[in-house]
């Protein structure tokens, strides 16, 4: 344990930097998850593994000498392809949300297995031009790699907001989770939207998957690392919102980053998890549905 | 009788021959992991198999066993045996105490249930890590001396991890045996639905938790000796609660023996893999494995296996019907008139006026009254059964009862009457306990029940059906009758409370669906059998929410005649209803709802007629 002392201005303002981008990491992973738990009712812990897997043709592509961010064009529709094909099967079975739960388990495992053959249980880093760029701004360091995390997350939770609030098919999206038999006697094709969500959280994991890449070691026991605190910023914004997992996870972020200047970093851990706790306790009509 | 706690033991005693055969020491370090993993899957599934309540923290408890093992046995000396009891103890204090929080939040259940009890393992885990418990490097036992138990070592493991598997499938089986059981296989399918039948459901949840976790607790203790050096990133891995739910799932959850067969088969397929240098590949075949069981064996392997060497469709957590009617000590219970009237044909349905037919042909009604053992008539000192004074209820602003003062007397059928949304059903919600009062009394043979729990409620001799009929879907028509007679007001051992629950059914004409799931039932009678669910526990006073609602008017002449001969048993009645004709027929006094409020009361002719009354429910052009 190391002792508790007040850190330097710098550092504290620094900490809190570096805590807005995980938080929007965690932001941008928990998008496609709460919008899967809370519009399809099928919690897919295999959103993870989808990251990863991105994230490992993200830097098997950049070893080929393509952009990472250019990656992004072959990536996304591929896991588009790969969502829609894993919801066409949890429809046909109809499953229970528990047992999509132990389903995308099973998924997890058999990815975890396959990266792991293919790439490896070593930790891989993606060397791209952007990971050294950075700019200061007075005495802060801004990395880019981070920066653009930030602008994704952001921007793609602007963008579902705004599909789900404004166009037709996002308000038939809300109206078939909300009772799907009434919305499909409104005419809403149901099935046909949900394949369409189901891709697009898949492709939102695979662009999650990317900015790991970007800021992260990558090792296929890390998958798991991420499970708990992504729960937490998706049960905290509220299921099915597109702002909520980011509002969540930059609050996470901060204050585990804080929490991590101020004591020791294996404390962090509890910070995400002490929250998770108190608000499923204190406000439980909140969190869930 | 009881041949299956005997065979456990004596399977277990065989196996406890096995480290004295000279077998290389391999066998009995492999069977060990077998052993632990028994008893982790069999443990987990107490609460989150039987009581459906799927968790992920059962690696906090086994960690937690295991570091009270360590702690104790490496830094303060004590023999080895001695920390097995404290290891299970302090998970069953961590698992009581998580318990007492999260159980009393209504909302944490299912999913996030789950995902609660994994951010539990992972803040214990950091808090070992970054305390002097671990403080990061690990913990070494090498120290600590191996009771002699077994010829060798591995042996000695391999006979601790057999006790504890041998335990731990005793405690399971007497569980899904006993009315702990059926209790918790109640809450599985309808947690509101069993509270109101009497089952209290916070204390069984707790009860589960502590046993599930304190049994995990000891496994731990002897994993910690078994791998003698301990770190916190192994031990409170998320590979724990992922395999110990995997193999309950793929060995079914709704079997005492399920978990223990799923644990058997993935032990040894995972090393078939490790030992052939594919580890990697075992890990993608569980997972393979757990998908192919979501989707294509959903109870499991064994109860699929069961059901193919005809054992029935699946284990009875309520006693066996012929294990009832067999056993002598029980036979007095029931009444003479029951078994004669088993070859009689079903009465009730399709009877349009011919009540005196109805009662003729179903056990007389004297028989019951006059049997001490179970008074169904009310012997309040006052006339009055149950009275609310000034009750009311709020729903986020809305008054759905605004301070309403309803008088019940003892041996009447009163008719609560009133337009939709006029608080009638909120009313029956509010004396059941399904939902607590915002204001007033409630009084019920002159005690207060307004604070008392829903089971508890139950317990005193009020029970109720709901309008849209609420089975245990997983238990069949007689399992669900059975709840209601042992935790309602009679309270009567598992074995009785078949024998009763058989008499009403046989009052509800649903005697040959006793074998059938609710959901073969139709909706008539489906109705009976809410209203069977109600009367087994002898209540003194029977709430009937619409029980007419829905059916043909056929249906609805039979269910009058039962009515009015569940009344002629002597309990008191509040029935809810719409169809006039029913309420004209069968009340003898009426209070009408309107807007939460007390509009009228009287004799239901009366009653109806007034202007104000018709107003109510017809609007003002009819006033």
């Amino acid at each position: 344990m190391s002792g508790f002392a007040w850190p330097s201005f710098n550092l504290l303002t620094q900490s809190i930097l570096s805590g807005i981008f995980v938080g929007a990491l965690y932001g941008l992973m928990g998008l496609g998850l709460g919008l899967s738990w809370g519009l399809l009712r099928l919690i897919n812990l295999a959103h993870f593994a989808f990251a990863f897997l991105a994230a490992y043709l993200c830097y098997q592509l950049a070893h080929k000498g393509i952009d990472p961010l250019l990656s992004l064009a072959l990536i996304v529709p591929l896991f588009f392809a790969i969502g829609a094909a894993l919801h066409w099967v949890m429809a046909r079975f109809a499953l229970t949300p528990f047992s999509s739960l132990l389903l995308t388990f099973g998924l997890t495992g058999i990815i975890e297995s396959l990266i792991q053959s293919i790439w490896t249980a070593d930790f891989r880093k993606l060397e791209s031009r952007y990971a050294e760029m950075k700019f200061k701004v007075g005495e802060l360091f801004v990395p880019i790699p981070e920066l653009i995390t930030l602008v994704l997350a952001v921007g793609l939770a602007f963008a579902i907001w705004a599909v789900l609030r404004f166009t037709d098919a996002g308000r038939a999206m809300r109206a078939a989770a909300e009772d799907a038999p009434v919305a499909a006697a409104f005419g809403v094709n149901e099935r046909a939207l949900s394949l369409v969500l189901a891709g697009t959280c898949a492709a939102l994991a695979s662009v999650a998957g990317v900015c790991v890449a970007l800021l992260f070691s990558l090792a296929p026991s890390q998958i798991y690392a991420w499970i708990g605190v992504v729960f937490a910023a998706v049960m905290l914004g509220g299921l099915g919102s597109a702002w909520g997992p980011l509002v969540a996870g930059l609050l996470l972020g901060i204050s585990e980053s804080v929490t991590m200047a101020l004591t020791s970093p294996s404390w962090a851990p509890l910070v995400s998890f002490t929250l998770l706790i108190l608000v499923l306790l204190l406000r439980p009509g909140k969190a869930g549905t | 009788m009881k041949v299956t706690p005997i065979a456990i033991v004596v399977v277990g005693a065989l196996l406890a021959t096995m480290p004295w055969l000279g077998l290389p020491p391999f066998y009995d370090s492999f069977l060990y992991l077998v052993l632990s993993w028994v008893v982790l899957a069999t443990s987990w599934n107490i609460l989150s198999g039987y009581a459906g309540y799927f968790s992920f923290g059962h690696g906090a408890f086994f960690g937690a066993g295991l570091y009270t093992t360590t702690t104790l046995a490496a830094k303060f000396n004590w023999p080895f045996l001695w920390t097995l009891p404290a290891a299970a103890g302090v998970a069953a204090l961590l698992g009581l105490g998580l318990g007492a929080v999260v159980f009393r939040v209504k909302r944490v259940r299912g999913e996030l249930f789950a995902l609660l009890t994994l951010a539990v393992t992972f803040v214990l885990a950091t808090i070992v890590l970054n305390t002097p418990i671990d403080g990061g490097p690990g913990v070494y036992l090498n120290s600590v001396p191996v009771p002699p138990i077994g010829p060798t070592q591995a042996g000695t493991f391999y006979l601790l991890a057999l006790g504890a598997a041998v335990g731990t499938l005793l405690i399971a089986w007497t569980i899904v045996r006993s009315k702990f059981g059926a209790g918790l296989f109640a809450i599985h399918d309808d947690e509101d639905a069993a509270e109101v039948l009497g089952v209290p459901t916070y204390g069984y949840k707790l009860g589960a938790l502590a046993i599930s976790a304190g049994l995990a607790g000891v496994a731990g203790g002897i994993h910690a000796l078994f791998i003698s050096y301990v770190t916190a990133s192994e031990v409170f891995s998320i590979t724990v609660p992922l395999t110990v739910v995997l193999m309950s799932v793929l060995g079914g959850t709704r079997h005492w023996a399920g978990p223990a067969v799923g644990a058997a088969v993935i032990t040894v397929l995972l090393y078939s893999f490790t030992a052939a240098d594919y580890a990697v590949a075992g890990k993608a075949m569980m997972g393979a494995v757990l998908i192919a069981t979501i989707l294509f064996m959903p109870d499991g392997i064994l109860l699929r296996v069961l059901r193919l060497f005809g054992y029935g469709r699946r284990p009875p957590p309520v006693a066996r019907s012929q294990d009832v009617m067999g056993s002598a000590a029980h036979r007095e219970a029931v009444p003479k008139e029951a078994p004669a009237l088993t070859t009689e044909v079903p009465v009730v349905v399709d009877l349009a006026a011919a009540d005196s037919v109805v009662v003729a042909a179903m056990p007389s009604p004297a028989s019951a009254a006059t049997r001490a053992a179970a008074p169904i008539t009310s012997r309040g000192s006052s006339d009055v059964l149950l009275r609310a004074h000034g009750l009311s209820k709020s729903f986020k602003g809305v008054k759905a009862l605004a301070g309403v003062d309803v008088e019940v007397r003892a041996g009447e059928i009163l008719g609560l009457l009133g337009p939709n949304g006029s608080g009638k059903s909120t009313f029956i919600n509010v004396v059941s306990g399904h939902f607590a009062a915002s204001g007033g009394r409630v009084t019920f043979e002159g005690r207060e029940i307004g604070d008392l729990s829903a089971h508890r409620i139950a317990q005193s001799g009020i029970s109720r059906t709901y309008q849209i009929p609420r089975p245990f879907a997983h238990l069949s028509v007689l399992e669900n009758v059975a709840i209601a007679a042992m935790f309602g007001g009679a309270t009567l051992s598992a074995r009785a409370a078949t024998d009763e629950a058989r008499r009403w059914l046989q009052f509800t004409g649903l005697e040959d669906k006793a074998t059938a799931r609710p959901d073969e039932l139709n909706l008539h009678q489906r109705k009976f059998l809410e209203l069977a669910r109600a009367l087994a526990s002898r209540p003194r006073l029977v709430l009937l929410d619409e029980v007419l609602c829905g059916l043909t008017p056929s249906e609805i002449d039979g269910a009058v005649a039962l009515i009015r001969r569940i009344r002629d048993q002597g309990a008191t009645i509040v029935f809810v209803e719409h169809v006039m004709r029913a309420v004209m027929a069968l009340t003898d006094r009426v209070v009408v709802f309107n807007h939460g409020q007390l509009l009228a009361e009287g004799v239901a002719s009366d009653v109806m007629k007034r202007p104000d009354v018709m107003t109510a429910y017809l609007g003002r052009a009819h006033a």
